[in-house]
């Protein structure tokens, strides 16, 4: 019981992060219909931001994901203005080809200018280095942390989604761009905001990631990436909610299959469980089946 | 119209003797060396799985991201049979055992999956083909992450000319037929397909396995050639790679993907000499393509003599003008 509740806490931590890469694969998805495969670059560019202001300017971890986020707001508005906007009417799988090739040049120009060797984060001290028990259960302040601000995050999420104008601009959009238009939307700026919105969550989620693990690379996106994605489509794409229970699912069934199965095929099984997600119910846990119409 | 089916097999034949015949030359004056052998090996390995993935994406119009598997499947059949039989019958037995066993696993998933549409199919082939070298990654027989290694060569440039040259005529001529037909009735559109009382289930499959039944010969290819496996050879970026050749030469362009998989090839090679910056060069060459001309460098036309009476035509009502004026 008590190694169950350890492996809870930390299938948790790291469907946190899961979730919080996942909502930019979902939201984007949700408005134009792209896989966009460069997000797990940008979370990974978020991870380099953090380390440069922890280890150069000696900032504390509020500040550097601040700053993080910030400059991953930037890239990913620059990304989608630079690559995407002109593909606006073209076939999906020629953006989706772009999208591909942005994560290369991401990764690849990310290499070349820190190098390929994995990079460590300074570790952590005072209050945030601790741990505590909880009934035998061993729980890391940067559990706590990770946790706290993936909630707190998603709450500020959902509130600029439903209470804002321009949450409402991009729920409208989602539905249908053409109707959107014709309602005086800006759709332009609206899918904008909605690249701004997901990369900044995914710097936070990077520097995270460096701060929980430690170590970062520049091809420490991929896997991540593909994972969150899985999330994505396990919640139902295009759903916020969607996005974060299956984040949080996704962590959860690695940690277990990690704990008591085989390491080995941690991976094989999250992806087997996504095949079948897949096959019974296509459009994910929270979605509805619709019909296709002629 | 037989003896014009006849002249067209005749004149296909023969200029596929001279392309063989040329390079063979080449490799017996020494002007081939072996490095260039080599990228002539990658060239041909590309062209099928480029061509066959085009059968599945470009022509049925299924989106699939999980081609490196196949082609793993193929290649770790094969070389696991010529290392315990290393003759010429043994590897052909495992080109063809190869072959088989992906077309069989790409029945077995297909069959399920290939009711999902779109960007679900892709991420469900994506998933596939990583369980797939997951598997490899941990089984004994594979040897793991450490790779098979001393895989006996028997893939020589006549072997590369007719698996690739064979690959491509078999696909064209399926395309072809009815069966082709009914393939790309699917991918113009799948609900009209229905309603003219196609199977698109049986043909979505159909495109499917031939597409992995040749992926798989390309694994073959590529492990009697180059001699070493690993599963990490075949991992998603591997997958990537095959599809943004067919998207580059343009989906539905079966000389598109040929073009595109020798342009590839040729970049790829001349950017060897900056291996920091290759990788960023090429990934910009592809965004820069697919931004200024999305539908790829031959949209869904083929190269043929059709093409060049109509740029003919084109180039003589333009020189047809000006002599006017004069």
């Amino acid at each position: 019981m008590e190694q169950f509740l350890q492996q809870l806490i930390n299938g948790l931590s790291l469907g946190s992060i899961y979730a919080l890469i996942a909502l930019g694969y979902t939201m984007v998805y949700g408005i134009i219909k792209l896989i966009n495969f460069a997000h797990c670059d940008v979370y990974m560019i978020g991870a380099y931001v953090g380390y440069a202001c922890m280890t150069y300017f000696h900032l504390g971890l509020l500040p550097s994901m601040l700053i993080a986020m910030a400059a991953c707001t930037l890239l990913g508005m620059a990304i989608e203005k630079i690559a995407y906007k002109p593909l606006r009417n073209a076939t999906r799988i020629a953006v989706l080809i772009t999208a591909l090739g942005v994560s290369m040049f991401l990764e690849y120009g990310t290499m070349f200018f820190v190098k390929a060797e994995v990079r460590a984060y300074p570790s952590m001290t005072g209050w945030m280095a601790q741990s505590f028990q909880v009934g035998g259960v061993n729980i890391s302040m940067l559990q706590v942390i990770i946790m706290a601000v993936t909630v707190i995050l998603m709450i500020l999420l959902q509130f600029i989604v439903k209470r804002t104008r321009v949450g409402r601009a991009m729920r409208a959009v989602s539905l249908d761009k053409d109707a959107a238009e014709l309602m005086g939307i800006n759709v332009n700026s609206t899918i904008s905001f909605t690249f701004a919105l997901g990369s900044a969550l995914a710097g936070a989620a990077g520097v995270l990631v460096g701060v929980y693990y430690n170590s970062i690379n520049p091809l420490m996106g991929m896997l991540p990436g593909i994972k969150a994605f899985v999330a994505a489509v396990f919640g139902g794409i295009g759903l916020i909610p969607g996005a974060m229970v299956g984040g949080y699912a996704i962590g959860m069934i690695e940690t277990m299959v990690d704990g008591y199965g085989n390491s080995l095929y941690k991976d094989a099984v999250v992806f087997a469980i996504l095949i079948l997600i897949l096959i019974v119910k296509p459009a994910g846990l929270l979605g509805k089946n619709t019909r296709e119409k002629v | 119209m037989k003896n014009m089916l006849q002249k067209r097999w005749l004149k296909t034949l023969l200029s596929l003797v001279a392309a063989y015949g040329v390079v063979q030359l080449l490799i017996a004056v020494g002007v081939i060396n072996d490095y260039i052998q080599a990228t002539i090996a990658t060239i041909c390995i590309n062209m099928v799985l480029a061509v066959s993935l085009n059968l599945i994406t470009g022509f049925t119009g299924q989106f699939s991201l999980g081609h490196a598997g196949f082609m793993s499947i193929g290649a770790y059949v094969c070389g696991i049979i010529t290392v315990a039989n290393p003759t010429l019958p043994g590897f052909l037995l495992g080109t063809l055992a190869g072959a088989v066993t992906a077309a069989v696993v790409g029945f077995l998933v297909g069959l399920p999956t290939l009711r999902l549409r779109g960007d679900y199919l892709a991420i469900a082939t994506l998933g596939m083909s990583e369980i797939i070298r997951i598997v490899f990654l941990n089984m004994q027989i594979t040897n793991g992450a450490a790779g098979l290694n001393g895989i006996p060569q028997f893939v020589n440039w006549t072997w590369m000319f007719l698996f690739t040259a064979g690959t491509i005529l078999l696909i064209v001529n399926f395309l072809h037929s009815s069966h082709g037909r009914a393939c790309i009735s699917i991918r113009e559109d799948e609900i009209a397909a229905e309603a003219m009382g196609i199977n698109t289930t049986k043909y979505k499959v159909m495109s499917f396995t031939i597409g992995a039944f040749f992926a798989g010969v390309a694994g073959a290819m590529y492990a009697s050639y180059f001699y070493f496996l690993k599963p990490d050879l075949f991992n998603f970026q591997k997958s990537v790679d095959i599809l943004v050749i067919v998207v580059l030469g343009g989906m539905g362009s079966i000389s598109g993907s040929i073009i595109a998989a020798v342009l590839l090839a040729v970049i790829s090679t001349v950017l060897q000499s900056f291996p920091e910056l290759r990788m960023v060069i090429y990934s910009l060459v592809l965004v820069i393509i697919m931004i200024f001309r999305p539908q790829g460098l031959m949209g869904s036309r083929e190269i043929s003599a059709a093409l060049f009476r109509k740029w003919g035509e084109g180039l003589k009502r333009v020189f047809g003008k000006e002599k006017e004026r004069v």
